[in-house]
């Protein structure tokens, strides 16, 4: 019996049980839900507690793109139920896997449906009509759901139109352990009434009823006054009933294990530069002059959790691979929005996207990574960018302006059509402030003006064109600002590098010894060596093969570290740096 | 009340909880309790003597008072209560803090009394306050008394005592001194140099249930008890909705039962040193 109702599908609510920013405890077979509608109309299911402590989440806050933890503020994405942020380590990106157990979700006939393991549709019940329908109010009882469907059969109501008659014929139409349809009949007046029953636990069921026909105003309140006094009776009935009977043992739901890589202290997962998304090209557009903005929907299933400042690689046609920011806001999970710049001196990236890629294309791309994290708690945070710099900082101003947290946007171009995604940026208010036309020295004197008044717990994050962040970092380190406070994510490494050098890299915990000959990078032999080392721009610039040094003298090359980061020798970008001492000693 | 499943855990049977504050107790009415899943009745005798007895067989239970409190022993006490030296010291007050009924295991509640991530969440402009919300790494070991100690913990906090008049970084040692105790030391808001103590005895009152009795030693330059209690019973209003909403109710110590981080890094060894304890009341046991 348990195992056939986990395959069936279950109302666990009515539509008007999901109002704006409202989470409502949903229950079946003993399972507790966190059932929430997002902004953008899509319900989301939950297993009703936080991965991290076990709180409800029943209990936590709809923001309309996100659920918030009400223990320590864990946020977690409309859609994917991927964690998005842990205020408790705010210069972190949470690991990707921390995901909250999902079940599937139907809206049909005025009701929500959710089945443990569904197999096939929401029951059919001939006659009702979508839209044309009247949800009753959810009546609890306390029985098991085959007693309740079993009375339901002997349930007598009158038809909508004659609410005052007494001799309305009433017919089964249908009935099976959980729905009973029923129709009443009396002169020219019929009326089509559905009874699902949901199991909620093996002795608690609610009846969850829906009549055929639209009532409007006072003749509305009498059908459900009729069918709430009918139902309120046959509750009494029902658990009178059940009552003589030794009540069920409750249902125990087994509550899934979160994967060993997360019982310990979450660690990087490893993955090397794979593509393992399809994604296609929905939308294609001129986001600004000499921009084109990509709308990229997954072919099948969710897209992965992102995070504000993430990026992904995408595998182009032409085999090239390129990473660009994700520029969604909180809980915009459908799809990624990349916003594309065609570079004058494209070595093939970008003229590919602008030029062949077309809308209904079908992309290969990377998981989304943050080497960029946003920290969200700073008093204020400013974001400085320059150009198509301009993305993932457009992501993490979303993502503030979402949690009311003070922040602002100052966008530096050439003019206003230069100025992209503005259907995103007019939604950021007075916190976007564009900064057009300007010189290299007025850029720089309005640096100076947007950087002074340094204060504890702020923040800046820059990105833009090498010269322009070189510039910023320059000045904020003048005004004041320490290093840990500023953030930056480069394009690409414009330094030279030197791979004329020869050296030795011990991995202390594989217990290898490799030698990186000139011409070799670190992770070419380290993957060569077998191991397997996440990357992405492969260039110094995006931080995701960063790897912690315990010996040896790092020759940095890369443009992600900051100096303080280069100068303690702990950390190397094993993707263009090397060694300057004969041996490295890496935690890997 | 309902039947509850009894207790196994030598350590925990042989020794002494809190079952009562004294203040609560009254000589025209026998008060009533649970530990460890047993009834038991509090009989006044007198103005001094105490008796505990169980319901279920009628013998006489342990009992001694200390601190304020009732405490119970339902087997053979292999040890002393806690000793709170600061509780000898003259310039403090000695303050119950009322004794609050939790709807979730006692080792939950403990976990909760370790944990800072939680205070601007639940402590909003009290304890804590957004968005300073991160958990500074700190230190944790295992003592050679057998007690676990986090140290150079720090957090942000608005108002963090009944004297604060301003938000200042507040430094905190924990020590869970064992498996249903546990005591804070923060610093004083006046006394920079001097420390603060709560002790927070957990009656085990089920598998599923506790009452928190906490006990303040707080130094008593510009504050009054009833202020003390007051601030306590404040902050421990806030956590017990959160508590009560934990599922399940007992604390998991299967370490892929809930996903920890490093904030964590103290309930992390809180609930491996239970498991190596074997304690289990008020746990779910890890799977092999």
């Amino acid at each position: 019996m348990l195992d056939l109702a986990k395959t069936r599908w279950h109302p666990i609510a009515a539509g008007y049980d999901l109002p704006l920013r409202h989470v409502f405890h949903g229950q079946l077979l003993g399972r507790e839900f966190a059932v929430w509608r997002a902004d953008d109309g899509y319900v989301n299911i939950w297993e009703n507690r936080c991965l991290h402590r076990g709180v409800r989440l029943s209990i936590g806050i709809n923001d309309g793109r996100e659920l918030k933890c009400q223990y320590h503020g864990w946020r977690y994405s409309n859609r994917t139920a991927g964690c998005t942020y842990i205020p408790a380590h705010p210069a972190d990106a949470p690991a990707r896997t921390i995901t909250n157990r999902t079940f599937a979700a139907v809206e049909r006939y005025g009701l929500v449906w959710s089945a443990e393991e569904p197999q096939g549709e929401v029951p059919e019940i001939p006659g009702l009509a979508e839209g044309e329908l009247l949800a009753l109010r959810g009546i609890p009882v306390n029985a098991p759901a085959d007693v309740v469907a079993a009375r339901l059969k002997g349930y007598r109501f009158q038809p909508n139109a004659a609410l005052d008659g007494k001799d309305a014929k009433v017919a089964v139409e249908a009935s099976n352990d959980f729905t009973v349809a029923l129709r009443a009949v009396e002169g020219g007046a019929a009326t089509l009434a559905a009874f699902f029953v949901q199991p909620v636990d093996s002795n608690r069921s609610v009846i969850r009823g829906v009549l055929d026909g639209k009532v409007e105003g006072a003749a509305r309140l009498a059908v459900l006054r009729h069918h709430n006094e009918l139902l309120s009776a046959l509750r009494v009935a029902v658990e009178a009933e059940a009552a003589h009977k030794p009540a069920p043992a409750p249902l125990e739901p087994v509550i899934e294990r979160v994967s060993p890589e997360l019982a310990e202290m979450p660690e990087e997962t490893k993955h090397g530069r794979k593509a393992t998304i399809r994604v296609q090209v929905a939308r294609k557009w001129p986001a600004a002059d000499g921009i084109a903005g990509f709308e990229l929907r997954p072919i099948k299933g969710l897209l992965p959790t992102f995070q504000p400042g993430a990026h992904i690689d995408v595998h182009l046609p032409n085999g090239l691979i390129r990473q660009y920011s994700i520029t969604n806001g909180p809980g915009e999970s459908d799809s990624y929005v990349i916003g594309v710049k065609l570079e004058r001196d494209s070595k093939g990236g970008s003229t590919c996207l602008h030029e062949t890629v077309r809308e209904g294309d079908v992309l290969a791309i990377s998981e989304p990574r943050n080497n960029f994290p946003l920290r969200r708690d700073a008093v204020q945070t400013l974001f400085i960018a320059g150009g198509i710099g301009i993305t993932p900082l457009l992501a993490m101003a979303q993502a503030l302006k979402n949690q009311s947290l003070a922040h602002e946007l100052h966008y530096f171009a050439q003019n206003e059509a230069q100025l992209a995604f503005p259907e995103k940026t007019s939604t950021l208010g007075a916190s976007l402030k564009p900064h057009l036309g300007l010189s290299p020295d007025q850029t720089g004197a309005m640096l100076r003006e947007i950087l002074s008044g340094y204060g504890p717990d702020k923040h800046v994050y820059l990105c833009g064109p090498g010269p322009m962040l070189e510039a910023a970092r320059h000045i904020a380190a003048e005004m004041g600002w320490p290093e840990t406070a500023v953030h930056f994510e480069y394009f690409k490494n414009t330094n030279v590098i030197d791979d004329s050098t020869s050296f030795e890299v011990a991995l202390a915990r594989s217990c290898m010894t490799l030698t990186v000959p000139a011409g070799k990078t670190i992770l070419e032999v380290m993957r060569d060596a077998g191991i397997d080392m996440p990357s992405s721009c492969e260039q110094g610039a995006c931080g995701t093969c960063l790897a912690t040094v315990i010996e040896g003298e790092p020759d940095h090359q890369d443009v992600y570290l900051n100096d303080a980061e280069r100068k303690s020798g702990t950390k190397i970008m094993t993707c263009v740096s090397r060694a300057k001492s004969a041996r490295l000693v890496l935690d890997l | 009340m309902s039947i509850a499943a009894l207790c196994s855990d030598r350590v925990l049977l042989n020794d002494w909880h809190v079952v009562a504050d004294l203040t609560n107790l009254s000589a025209a009415e026998p008060f009533q309790t649970r530990l460890l899943g047993v009834d038991i009745t509090i009989h006044c005798r007198g103005r001094y003597n105490k008796e505990v007895v169980r319901n279920d067989t009628g013998a006489l239970v342990n009992s001694t008072k200390r601190y304020g409190f009732l405490w119970a022993c339902l087997g053979t006490p292999e040890r002393d209560i806690v000793f709170v030296p600061e509780a000898e010291e003259g310039d403090r007050y000695l303050v119950t803090g009322g004794s609050i009924a939790v709807k979730v295991s006692g080792l939950r509640a403990v976990e909760n009394f370790l944990d800072m991530g939680h205070f601007p969440f639940v402590h909003t402009g009290w304890l804590g306050d957004e968005p300073h919300t991160e958990v500074a790494p700190y230190k944790v070991e295992l003592t050679a008394a057998d007690e676990l100690v986090a140290t150079e913990c720090k957090f942000y906090q608005p108002v963090a005592s009944p004297t604060a008049k301003e938000g200042f970084i507040v430094d905190y040692v924990y020590k869970v001194i064992r498996p249903y105790t546990v005591a804070l030391y923060k610093s004083n808001p006046v006394h920079k140099a001097r420390l603060d103590v709560i002790t927070l005895f957990v009656q085990p009152v089920d598998e599923d249930n506790c009452v928190a009795h906490p006990f303040l030693c707080y130094l008593k330059d510009g504050v009054d008890q009833a202020g003390i209690r007051n601030f306590m019973q404040l902050i421990f209003a806030q956590d017990k909705p959160i508590l009560e909403n934990q599922v399940p109710r007992r604390l998991p110590l299967d370490p892929r039962a809930e996903t920890p981080i490093r904030a964590d890094a103290v309930a992390v060894l809180y609930r491996r040193w239970l498991r190596d304890k074997s304690v289990t009341y008020g746990a779910i046991p890890a799977r092999m």
